[in-house]
């Protein structure tokens, strides 16, 4: 976790009290709604369909179990009673009223939280790896430097106004589970031959109407220069990214437009120039950072404990051990994920009564610590797995152990036309039907590792372009209709998805799906070969086949 | 639009001048960026001082060779979410070092102050009244900075250093 000092609780602070001024200008008249707007979305307040939307960053994607209950006490104080995680380490809530927000924020910021360019044209939360630090075989915990990215990103005065929006995201594993390939700027944490730390950096990664995997524009930053470095990128995005078409200014078209040699070559002219200015880091600052980092002391303990010996007699326990519970980089303590898929439920929903339950169980087993990840999951980081079976049996009474965690009914999906304004079609019941119709854990295991992604907008908030499956809700003569691709992932091979036909109506979605699933499992060459190994094998034509031939 | 310099409310003794109207010998001028540029060298060793407005989407680049015999460099704010002006402001005053007055101009309000003060202005065209007269108090708003520019407000970064040393100093 890290702690923060007098510096940062000063900062947002003063910002949430800069914020209760500007909407009390706003209620008074004396801000319009256009100068408003830029100024509440740099406060992660939007205006959806039914209310403000409220969007809370949880950097990095940890979580202190007091924060949890901070938020949880949001949901209730402020809110219906519930939050929804997002794919961004965000938060949202979704009824909120604007006069309000300022005491919301207010409480939030008493335990270090804050939502502060959780949307608006500016660098938004850093993400990172949800096992950043416990991961086994990680070069170091990528978390120091989303902090400091995420300090050095905050009311940035160049790049608070940006063309369009501007995230980050920062692996340290060989398994990207930060998806950094579709970030503006993706972060690959690494260690060059002369054992320095540095990053791959890549940019112009991006998902939305125009999907860009990111490039390499260069192998190599050292950590000393990754402020400087990326502080180039920006300024010429700043100044060349496009600002005539809302559709063309992400950085990733600038970067398409010049061809990603010359924008490296842009951003190398204007790093030169810079790089030992007061942003290049000393390895001071950077100890100073991990010093505010606090670590679980782990004991020593066993592998395999008696508790989990006797417990594997039980077949519901063994298939949520099996599913949701991975290794840790110490011995004797395992990672367990929360599901917040239930079957029939709205993905990524979690209750106020929810939250605390997991924060109380988190105090207990998880030394206070708990992680958001971009599949829309919880978990807990430092579990002892002696601990594993009474864990399950709390868990499993909250509604967050349904052991389906990167299974097919482990979905990602955006809010869509329930809750969005910019949504054409509903995505939160296409997900609630698939997980009805994939509710057989026998079938989904059987299956095997399969993400499905749906968007209910070109916007791809839902990702649905990595999916392995991705559905994105489009309007056709004012009927719901789904774009189906298949192919996509979001991991260190990431790729764009391949789209199988024509859109499908509203009601036929799942039937596509579960024939697409059918197809695959008649396909596959062994059972251990994943859906999108099918898919890379055989091509989008097969399933195109099998599923447009009936129809 | 009440022109706030040194942190209050100022007369502006710059007149804008016209594309089309004559350029004087002496007396303070603001001057259009293709109207500068017409006759760089005249236009800047005039006797009079000379400000030019320049606009967001010209590397400032062009202005180098002149930035000493120049008054004030006016940049814009075409709309306060078109943030180019700042990256303009920090290469002038860090990168090329213009000592001049730097001026944001176009729609410029209360809630950029801070943003526009750190990125080196120093002069504000500010579109309400209200805001003017605020600027003392808003400026104040903000004691934690952290990022490091060319305004010379201590970072967070560098407090916390100086901390540590005074604090191992004292052991």
């Amino acid at each position: 976790m890290y702690a923060y000092d007098e510096l940062d609780r000063t900062l947002i602070n003063e910002r949430v009290s800069e914020f209760r001024d500007q909407v009390k200008r706003r209620l008074s008249g004396e801000l319009t709604e256009d100068e408003f707007k830029m100024l509440r979305l740099q406060n992660g307040v939007y205006l959806q369909l039914h209310a403000y939307m409220f969007r809370v960053a949880i950097p990095y994607g940890t979580l202190s179990s007091k924060q949890l209950r901070r938020l949880a006490h949001v949901a209730r104080r402020y809110d219906r009673g519930y939050g929804h995680f997002t794919t961004r380490q965000n938060i949202q809530f979704n009824w909120i009223k604007l006069a309000e927000l300022p005491d919301a924020l207010a409480d939030l910021a008493d335990v270090g939280i804050h939502a502060m360019q959780t949307s608006g044209n500016n660098t938004r939360n850093v993400t990172s790896d949800q096992w950043a630090g416990v991961a086994p075989g990680e070069i170091e915990d990528p978390r120091i430097w989303s902090e400091l990215l995420r300090q050095y990103t905050t009311l940035h005065p160049e790049f608070s106004f940006l063309p369009r929006k501007f995230k980050f995201a920062i692996t340290a594993s060989a398994h990207d589970r930060a998806a950094i390939k579709v970030h503006d700027i993706g972060l690959r944490l690494h260690r060059n031959a002369a054992g320095e730390t540095g990053f791959e950096v890549l940019v112009g990664g991006g998902l939305g109407r125009t999907p860009f995997i990111g490039k390499t524009i260069k192998p190599f930053v050292h950590g000393h220069d990754l402020l400087s470095y990326v502080e180039s990128i920006l300024r010429v995005y700043n100044q060349y990214g496009r600002r005539d078409n809302i559709y063309k200014a992400r950085i990733k078209i600038l970067v398409h437009e010049l061809g990603i040699e010359k924008f490296a070559q842009e951003v190398e002219e204007e790093w030169l120039q810079m790089r030992d200015s007061a942003l290049a880091i000393d390895d001071s600052v950077i100890e100073d950072l991990r010093s505010r980092f606090s670590y679980p002391a782990y004991e020593k303990l066993p592998h395999m404990p008696e508790e989990l010996k006797k417990a594997a007699h039980d077949p519901h326990f063994e298939a949520w051990r099996k599913n949701s519970v991975f290794p840790h980089k110490v011995p004797g303590y395992a990672i367990v994920t929360l599901s917040l898929k239930p079957v029939g439920g709205p993905p990524g929903d979690a209750t106020a009564d929810q939250m605390d339950a997991i924060a109380d169980l988190a105090d207990k087993y998880s030394f206070g610590e708990i992680r958001v990840g971009h599949e829309q999951n919880l978990a807990l980081p430092h579990v002892a797995r002696r601990d594993l079976p009474v864990l399950w049996k709390a868990l499993d009474k909250i509604g967050v152990a349904t052991p389906n965690v990167n299974l097919v009914s482990d979905i990602i999906a955006c809010p869509g036309l329930d809750y969005c304004s910019l949504a054409n079609a509903r995505s939160i019941p296409i997900a609630q039907e698939l997980t009805r119709r994939f509710a057989n854990h026998e079938t989904a295991n059987l299956i095997g590792r399969l993400h499905i992604n749906i968007s209910g907008c070109i916007n791809a908030c839902g990702h649905h372009h990595v999916g392995h499956i991705g559905i994105l809700g489009v309007e056709k003569n004012g009927e719901e209709f789904y774009q189906i691709t298949i192919g996509g992932r979001a991991d260190e091979k990431a790729e764009v998805g391949t789209l199988i036909g024509p859109a499908v109506p509203y009601g036929e979605v799942a039937d596509v799906v579960e024939d697409i699933v059918e197809a695959y499992l008649a396909l596959r060459a062994r059972p251990d070969e994943l859906f999108i190994d099918t898919v890379k094998r055989l091509g989008v034509e097969p399933f195109r086949e099998r599923v447009y031939a009936t129809r | 639009m009440p022109l706030v310099k040194h942190g209050k409310v100022a007369t502006d003794t710059f007149v804008h001048l016209a594309d089309d109207a004559e350029i004087p010998g002496d007396g303070a001028i603001l001057i259009s960026a293709v109207r500068f540029l017409e006759d760089a060298e005249g236009r800047s060793g005039r006797v009079g001082r000379t400000g030019v407005i320049w606009p967001n989407n010209r590397d400032v680049d062009d202005l180098v060779p002149y930035l000493d015999r120049l008054a004030v460099i006016a940049l814009v704010f075409p709309t306060f979410r078109d943030g180019r002006a700042y990256s303009q402001a920090r290469l002038l005053r860090e990168r090329h070092g213009f000592k001049g007055e730097l001026r944001a101009t176009g729609q410029v309000l209360r809630d950029q102050f801070v943003f526009m003060l750190r990125a080196g202005f120093d002069a504000f065209e500010v579109k309400k009244d209200s805001d003017a007269e605020a600027f003392a108090t808003t400026v104040k708003h903000y004691s934690v900075f952290y990022q490091p520019t060319g305004d010379g407000r201590v970072t967070a970064l560098h407090r916390r250093m100086q901390l540590r040393h005074s604090e191992s100093a004292g052991q």
